[in-house]
């Protein structure tokens, strides 16, 4: 059973802000979720590559020119929130 | 009537001038306005658009121009797929007012045959869950029993064509989405060789699995679907030119393999009748079937849910609230000053409750400490996996499985139990860890429910599965 405050620690870790509630459903469901995925610790994976893609893929190249951009940014800057002269705006870091 | 007819069929039919693209198009429009207030199968419905390009198809007809196989053809798009000036939600209300600012290669593709694109469909959000209950617009019912769920992802598109909503659909599977609605609704569903299809404009969920194929009325229809999809695309690296040359085959020099580990105990008995029924009428025709093994089948639930939520956290860090969807950041209410704030609040309220559980299994499974015990274990048990079909294939043409332990169940059945959702993805997620295609090809019925056979080829052969499909279809589909 994963504790409250891992579940608050991985939350904060995922950008998620959760309710008191929200965070004792999920202690719950993630605990039982990953007692099941314990089943993997049965198999012996000594010696064995890991497979990340399951098709052989190679790094793709081209030369370093720029295309020109099919899109406008201006349909981009459209979709955002708040934008100001030409920029995404965000809240201050610190 | 009209909007029965299968795509080849239609097809057929607009070059016979039998009727135009656009009386087509309205009979879909009308069909959908009429029937879908039950079904709730789309998301979107582009009206306009759609009667101005079944009008575009006509002129082409009328001045004698060859048209393609699609052309004209009523279709529906997975909401999880981009179709420029349309809006795009992924069944998520942090995406509830984003508009696509391009095409998706596959919908770039099927505009160049003409197609008619009639609306975008309803999914789990983001493409998670398996019964189309996690969308933030709601439910879609399953047509052969609306107290019953479609299945999911592509729940939205599978219903579609099972009510004649549209010809055909595009749905997206990572772990089973267009085979198991394709199964639970009684329609042909393709999931295609990983790289075989451009991702680009898909919705991304975990990347190394998720691809894009269709779901249609026939095994031929979704052979011309599948054609005018595919290919390499410059915009997604890890898509590939196949051969898609078609060879005529003879069941008689085919071997078909049945894995053990795949009829097991918890398997309604009903589906298990239905699939080993139909193992026997290909047996009948000729075909050699062979009981093979594939043993760390009873890993690869676990290993999928290792390795498909780390992705998706990955995959959906990008929904901050600041670049684009459901944002906090101007709400005066909020007294929101800080940018993690921004972040805690958007996601927070943005994103459901299948979605955040994901991504914080995710994060735990990533995160320091953690990362040998489980992602990089499961990319090891994934390549054991896939080595199981390797051998198998050394022995056969192809592999049939049931698509999923039982036919569709009632709404809200499993909605409170991930960990029960997630079982009945139990026999389709192998082929996703191990990039295969497969095919769900409806064979017959369980208590009036329809049942899907699932048939798994080796790397890049879809047609010799298509072809196996279509020699089913053909003798015994009445």
């Amino acid at each position: 059973m994963i504790t409250k405050k891992e579940v608050q620690h991985i939350a904060k870790l995922a950008r998620l802000g959760l309710t008191e509630k929200e965070i004792e459903k999920y202690q719950k469901e993630l605990s039982s979720i990953l007692d099941y995925i314990e089943k993997l610790k049965e198999v012996d994976v000594s010696g064995v590559e890991p497979t990340s893609h399951s098709i052989v893929t190679e790094n793709v190249m081209r030369n370093d020119e720029s295309e020109k951009p099919e899109l406008k940014s201006k349909k981009l800057l459209e979709l955002a929130p708040e934008t100001k002269n030409g920029y995404l705006k965000t809240k201050s870091i610190l | 009537m009209i909007c029965e007819l299968t795509t080849k069929e239609i097809h057929q039919r607009l070059i016979k001038k039998e009727f135009s693209a656009l009386e087509l198009c309205q009979a879909y429009l009308e069909k959908i306005q009429e029937k879908d207030k039950e079904i709730s199968a789309f998301l979107t419905v582009s009206k306009n658009s759609a009667l101005s390009q079944a009008k575009k198809v006509d002129e082409m007809i009328f001045q004698g121009r060859e048209i393609s196989a699609l052309s004209g053809i009523p279709m529906a798009v997975k909401d999880n797929i981009l179709v420029e000036d349309v809006r795009c939600t992924a069944g998520s209300k942090i995406l509830e007012n984003y508009i696509a600012p391009y095409d998706a290669q596959v919908v770039k593709k099927l505009k160049e045959k003409e197609v008619v694109i009639l609306g975008k469909t309803n999914l789990d959000e983001f493409a998670m869950g398996s019964s189309t209950e996690n969308s933030a617009f709601g439910s879609t019912r399953n047509p052969h029993d609306l107290t019953r769920v479609p299945g999911g992802t592509s729940g939205g598109s599978a219903a579609a064509v099972a009510a004649n909503l549209c010809s055909f659909a595009l749905g997206s599977d990572t772990g089973g989405s267009i085979r198991q609605p394709a199964s639970f609704c009684g329609v042909v569903g393709l999931k295609p060789t990983y790289g075989a299809v451009s991702r680009f404009g898909l919705i991304a969920f975990a990347s190394s699995l998720d691809q894009i194929g269709p779901l249609t009325k026939t095994v031929e229809d979704a052979r011309i679907v599948f054609e005018a999809i595919s290919g390499k695309d410059p915009l997604d690296s890890t898509s590939v030119e196949i051969n898609l040359k078609s060879e005529i085959l003879s069941l008689k020099s085919i071997k078909i393999g049945v894995p053990k580990e795949y009829f097991i105990k918890g398997m309604d008995p009903e589906v298990e009748k239905v699939i080993k029924a139909a193992i026997k009428k290909y047996e009948e025709m000729g075909a050699k079937i062979e009981e093979v093994s594939l043993p760390h089948t009873e890993y690869a639930l676990p290993c999928y849910y290792v390795i498909v939520p780390s992705e998706a956290s990955a995959n959906l860090a990008r929904y901050d609230g600041i670049k684009y969807g459901y944002s906090k950041i101007s709400n005066l209410k909020s007294q929101i000053s800080n940018l993690l704030d921004v972040y805690l609040k958007s996601r927070g309220e943005g994103l459901g409750a299948e979605v955040r559980r994901r991504i914080m299994l995710g994060t735990y499974a990533l995160s320091a400490g953690y990362y040998e015990a489980y992602y990089l274990r499961a990319q090891k048990v994934r390549t054991l996996i896939r080595k199981d079909f390797d051998r198998a294939f050394e022995k056969v043409d192809a592999i049939f499985t049931p698509v999923s332990p039982t036919p569709a169940f009632k709404l809200g059945e499993k909605i409170d139990d991930p960990l029960t959702m997630y079982l009945s993805d139990i026999f389709t997620v192998s082929v996703n860890l191990a990039g295969l295609p497969a095919l769900s090809l409806p064979v017959g019925k369980a208590r009036k429910l329809p049942v899907g056979l699932q048939i798994i080829g080796k790397p890049f052969e879809e047609n010799k599965i298509l072809e196996i499909g279509e020699i089913f279809e053909k003798l015994w589909k009445t």
